[in-house]
C-alpha cells in the first residue's frame, strides 16, 4: 500500500513528501529526517532568504512611481487584485438585474419582441485575464504539437527528409516573438475577415506566434527521438510487413514517446514565455496585456501589480512544467515506473 | 418630487426601448488611449447613458494611436477615441489611407508642453518673472538659445510627441515655430518631419512619456493629461504651456468611426452620440462638481488608472506648472462649454492647414479642396440628428446646439496672434513665418 503511493507521489512530481510519509511510518527516522531536510528545509530556508534580500534590496531602489515594493506590497497588491475581482462580479449581477428589468419592459412593451442574450461588458479581472492566458497558451502549444510531431517523425524516418528540415529550422527556430508578431498581425488581419468570427484576431494573433516559437523544441525532439530507435525495432517491423502508419503508431511512436514529451514540455515553456510579450503588443486581454496596461497607468500601484503578474507567470510556467513531466512519467516506460 | 423622478426615468425607458427596436448593432467594443480626455465615454458607461440608449459598450485601451486607428478600420473596434488629425489623415491617405468620419467632438484644450528640469533651470532664466514667477504664457523664445547652444556643440535636442497627426505634433510645432525655432518639414522621402529642424520630434506613446524623458531620451514633449501632471508629481520635469495659452479652446480629440461603419450602423451610431452628449453636458455641469467623480472614475486600473491625485490636478480647474506653483485655469479641460461637442468644419480646415503648413499634405491645396476634406469627414448632421432627439427628450435645450454654418467665428486667440478663418485657410498660411505655404 505505501509502496504504491510513494509511487503515486514519485510519479506526480510530489516526490519530495515521501520521507513525511515515511517517517509517519516510522521508518529509519534518521535518515528520513536528513531526507527532508534537503527536499523541503532548504528550500524553505532558501525561498526566506530570497524574501530577505528581496524587501532589503527593493527598498533601496527609488523610481519615479515611488519605492520598489517588497513581499509586503505585493501580498496586498494580490489581495486587492481578488478584491478587485469580488468587485466586478458583483457590477456583473447588477448589469444582469439591469438587464432583465429592461428585457421585461421590452416583452411588455411588445411580446413578440425578440431577447437577445448578452455578455457583461465590464472589463476583465486579473483571474479572468489568467484565464484567457492558459487558453491561448494551449491553443497556440496544442497547434504547435500537431505540426510538430508529424514532421518530426518524418525527418527522423527519412535523412533526406531531415537534411531538407534543417536548414529550415535552423533558421527560424532563434527568431524573437516580437519579430514574427507584425507579420502574424498583417496575416490575420488579411485573411481572417469575418466580423462575428468564432476567436477575436487578437487571440489568434497571439496563439499563432505561440505556436511559430514553440513548434521548433518539439520538432527537433520528435525527429531526434525517432532517428534513435535501434534498428532492430524497425527491421522488426519490416519483417512483419506492417504498414506504413501501423509502423509508425506501434514502433515509432511508442519507443520515441519519451523524446516526444520532452520536446513537448520544452515547447510548453517556450511557449508560456512567448505568450506574454505577444499579448502586450497584440492587446490579447491575458496577463501581457495586463503588465503592459499596468506599465502604461504609471500609479502607485503599478509596480506592485506587475510583480504580482511576475510571480503567477513563474507559477503557472512552473506548474505547466510539472504537469508535462507528469504526463510524461504516466505515458513512458521511465524509470519511476 | 419623487413621482417625477420616476416619471422620467420610466419616460428614459420608454424611449431607450424604441430606439433600441432599431438599432442595427447593440454591443459595441470602442478604443481608447489612456488620457483624461477619454472621459466622456467613460462617464456615458459608468452613468449607464449608453445603457438608456439600448447600447453595450465594452471600452478596451489600446497600446499606441496606430494600433487603435488598424484596429478600427479593420473591424475590430466599433469605434474609438481619437486623434482629430487622424480621421483627417486617413482620409487624405498620410499614413493608413482609410475612410474614418467622426460626428463628435470630445473635448477642448487639455495638453501641455513639458521639459525636463535640466531644460527648464536653463530657461528660467530667460523667462520673464512677476513677483517671483514666471509669467504665463512662457514663448519658445525663451527656449531658442539652449537649442542652439545644443546645436553649437554638436548634439541633438530631441523632444516627444504622440503621433505625426496628433494634436500635440501640431501644437508643439506651432509654439516652437512661434518662437523662432524650426520644428522641421515632412517631405516624399523624409515621413519623420525632420528636414531642415532645429529640434527633432519623435513619437512616443503618452504613457510612456515621463518614463521616455526620464530615462534621457527626449528633453521635453506635448502630450495630454495626466501625463504632464504625472512629470510634476514625479519631480522629474516642468509644464511650460498649455495649449489653452497656445490657441484658447483648440478643438482635441474626436470619436472617430470607419466609414464603412457609420453606413451600416446609422441608428447605432445617433445613439452613442446621444450617450455621448449627455456624458459631455455631464462633465461641465454644476460648475465643475462632478469632476471629481469623473477622476475617481478615470482613475481606476482599466481606464486612465493613473493616481487620483495626478489626475484631480488638471481635471478639476487648476493646473500645476513648476511644483508648488498650482494655477487657476478652470478652462483647461472642456467637455460641454463653447459648444465643444459639435464637430465644426472650421475644426478640421484648422488641423488641414498645419498638415499642409509642415509638408504631410505635400503640394498646396485650394480653399475648395481644404472644405470638400472637411465635409468628408465630419458629419455634424448625425450631431445635429442626435442632439435634436436630445432636446425634445428635454435632456437637453436646444440653446445648448448651436445654430451654424459648421464654421466658428474668425479668431486671433493664439500665441502668435495670427488670426485664423476657417473658410479661408491659404490666407491663414501665408500669414506664418516658418512653414510651407
Amino acid at each position: 500500500m505505501l509502496n504504491k503511493v510513494i509511487r503515486g507521489l514519485n510519479l506526480t512530481g510530489l516526490g519530495f513528501l515521501v520521507p513525511v510519509l515515511r517517517l509517519a511510518n516510522g521508518e529509519e527516522p534518521k535518515q528520513q529526517f536528513k531526507l527532508m531536510w534537503l527536499t523541503l528545509g532548504i528550500p524553505l530556508v532558501s525561498i526566506v532568504l530570497f524574501l530577505l534580500l528581496w524587501s532589503v534590496s527593493a527598498a533601496q531602489v527609488k523610481t519615479s512611481l515611488g519605492i520598489v515594493p517588497g513581499p509586503v506590497q505585493v501580498f496586498n497588491a494580490s489581495l486587492g487584485l481578488v478584491a478587485d475581482h469580488q468587485e466586478q462580479r458583483l457590477k456583473e449581477k447588477k448589469f444582469y438585474q439591469r438587464l432583465e428589468v429592461r428585457n421585461q419592459k421590452k416583452l411588455a412593451a411588445d411580446p413578440d419582441a425578440v431577447i437577445k442574450h448578452r455578455k457583461y461588458t465590464g472589463k476583465p479581472t486579473y483571474l479572468d485575464q489568467i484565464g484567457v492566458s492558459l487558453y491561448t497558451v494551449f491553443a497556440g502549444f496544442l497547434l504547435a504539437a500537431l505540426i510538430a510531431v508529424p514532421l518530426g517523425v518524418i525527418g527522423g524516418l527519412s535523412p533526406v527528409a531531415m537534411a531538407a528540415f534543417n536548414p529550415i529550422i535552423q533558421i527560424f527556430k532563434p527568431v524573437s516573438p516580437l519579430a514574427w508578431l507584425p507579420i502574424v498581425t498583417m496575416v490575420v488581419s488579411a485573411v481572417y475577415t469575418t466580423q462575428n468570427g468564432m476567436f477575436e484576431k487578437s487571440f489568434l494573433t497571439s496563439a499563432i506566434t505561440v505556436t511559430l516559437c514553440s513548434l521548433w523544441p518539439a520538432l527537433i525532439n520528435t525527429a531526434l527521438g525517432v532517428a534513435s530507435i535501434d534498428k532492430d525495432l524497425i527491421n522488426v517491423g519490416k519483417v512483419l510487413r506492417l504498414g506504413y502508419f501501423s509502423q509508425i503508431f506501434k514502433i515509432v511512436l511508442p519507443s520515441s514517446l519519451t523524446y516526444i514529451f520532452t520536446g513537448l514540455r520544452l515547447s510548453l515553456g517556450v511557449g508560456w514565455m512567448v505568450l506574454i510579450a505577444a499579448e502586450m503588443l497584440a492587446q490579447n486581454p491575458g496577463l501581457g496585456k495586463f503588465v503592459w496596461d499596468e506599465f502604461q497607468n504609471g500609479s502607485s500601484q503599478s509596480l506592485s501589480r506587475i510583480m504580482v503578474a511576475v510571480l503567477t507567470i513563474g507559477i503557472i510556467g512552473m506548474t505547466l512544467d510539472r504537469l508535462m513531466m507528469v504526463l510524461e512519467n504516466i505515458f513512458t516506460f521511465g524509470e519511476n515506473r | 418630487m419623487k413621482p417625477i423622478v420616476t416619471l422620467t426615468l420610466g419616460f428614459l425607458l420608454f424611449t431607450g426601448i424604441l430606439s433600441a427596436a432599431t438599432l442595427e448593432k447593440e454591443e459595441l467594443k470602442f478604443g481608447f488611449i489612456k488620457l483624461t480626455d477619454v472621459a466622456p465615454l467613460v462617464v456615458a458607461k459608468e452613468l449607464g447613458y449608453f445603457e438608456d440608449e439600448g447600447l453595450y459598450v465594452t471600452l478596451e485601451a489600446q497600446a499606441n494611436w496606430k494600433v487603435l486607428l488598424d484596429r478600427v478600420i479593420d473591424g475590430q473596434l466599433d469605434g474609438a477615441h481619437m486623434l482629430a488629425g487622424q480621421p483627417l489623415g486617413a482620409s487624405i491617405g498620410f499614413g493608413t489611407k482609410a475612410k474614418i468620419v467622426t460626428a463628435f467632438s470630445m473635448d477642448l484644450n487639455g495638453n501641455a508642453i513639458t521639459v525636463s528640469n535640466e531644460i527648464w533651470k536653463a530657461m528660467k532664466p530667460l523667462v520673464p518673472h512677476k513677483d517671483g514667477k514666471p509669467v504665463h504664457p512662457i514663448s519658445a523664445k525663451s527656449l531658442k538659445p539652449i537649442v542652439s547652444q545644443y546645436k553649437k556643440e554638436g548634439k541633438q535636442f530631441n523632444m516627444g510627441m504622440v503621433f505625426p497627426l496628433s494634436t500635440h505634433n501640431y501644437e508643439l510645432r506651432y509654439w516652437l515655430a512661434a518662437g523662432g525655432i524650426h520644428p522641421g518639414y515632412y517631405t516624399q522621402r523624409d515621413t519623420s518631419g525632420m528636414t531642415k529642424a532645429d529640434v527633432l520630434l519623435s513619437v512616443t506613446p503618452p504613457p510612456q512619456m515621463p518614463a521616455t524623458m526620464e530615462a534621457g531620451t527626449i528633453y521635453g514633449y506635448c502630450v495630454g493629461e495626466p501625463w504632464n501632471q504625472a512629470a510634476v508629481f514625479k519631480g522629474i520635469g516642468v509644464p511650460v504651456i498649455t495649449d489653452y495659452e497656445i490657441w484658447k479652446n483648440n478643438p482635441e480629440k474626436v470619436f472617430g468611426v470607419s466609414a464603412a461603419w457609420a453606413k451600416k450602423n446609422p441608428n447605432t451610431h445617433k445613439a452613442v452620440v446621444k450617450a455621448l452628449i449627455r456624458a459631455a453636458k455631464w462633465l461641465d455641469a454644476k460648475n465643475g462638481g462632478n469632476r471629481p467623480q469623473a477622476v475617481k472614475w478615470l482613475s481606476k486600473s482599466e481606464y486612465v488608472g493613473a493616481d487620483y491625485d495626478v489626475i484631480a490636478n488638471s481635471m478639476t480647474g487648476t493646473f500645476e506648472y513648476e511644483k508648488g506653483d498650482k494655477r487657476e485655469l478652470p478652462d483647461f479641460n472642456v467637455f460641454y462649454r463653447y459648444h465643444a461637442t459639435y464637430p465644426y468644419y472650421s475644426d478640421a480646415i484648422w488641423y488641414l492647414t498645419q498638415m499642409r503648413r509642415w509638408g504631410q499634405i505635400d503640394k498646396s491645396k485650394s480653399d475648395k479642396w481644404y472644405k470638400k476634406i472637411a465635409k468628408e469627414v465630419y458629419q455634424p448632421a448625425v450631431y445635429l440628428a442626435a442632439a435634436k432627439e436630445l432636446a425634445a427628450q428635454g435632456l437637453i435645450s436646444m440653446s445648448e446646439i448651436p445654430a451654424t454654418d459648421g464654421y466658428r467665428a474668425a479668431t486671433s486667440d493664439f500665441i502668435d496672434g495670427k488670426t485664423y478663418d476657417g473658410k479661408k485657410p491659404n490666407a491663414y498660411l501665408k500669414a506664418f513665418k516658418i512653414g510651407l505655404k
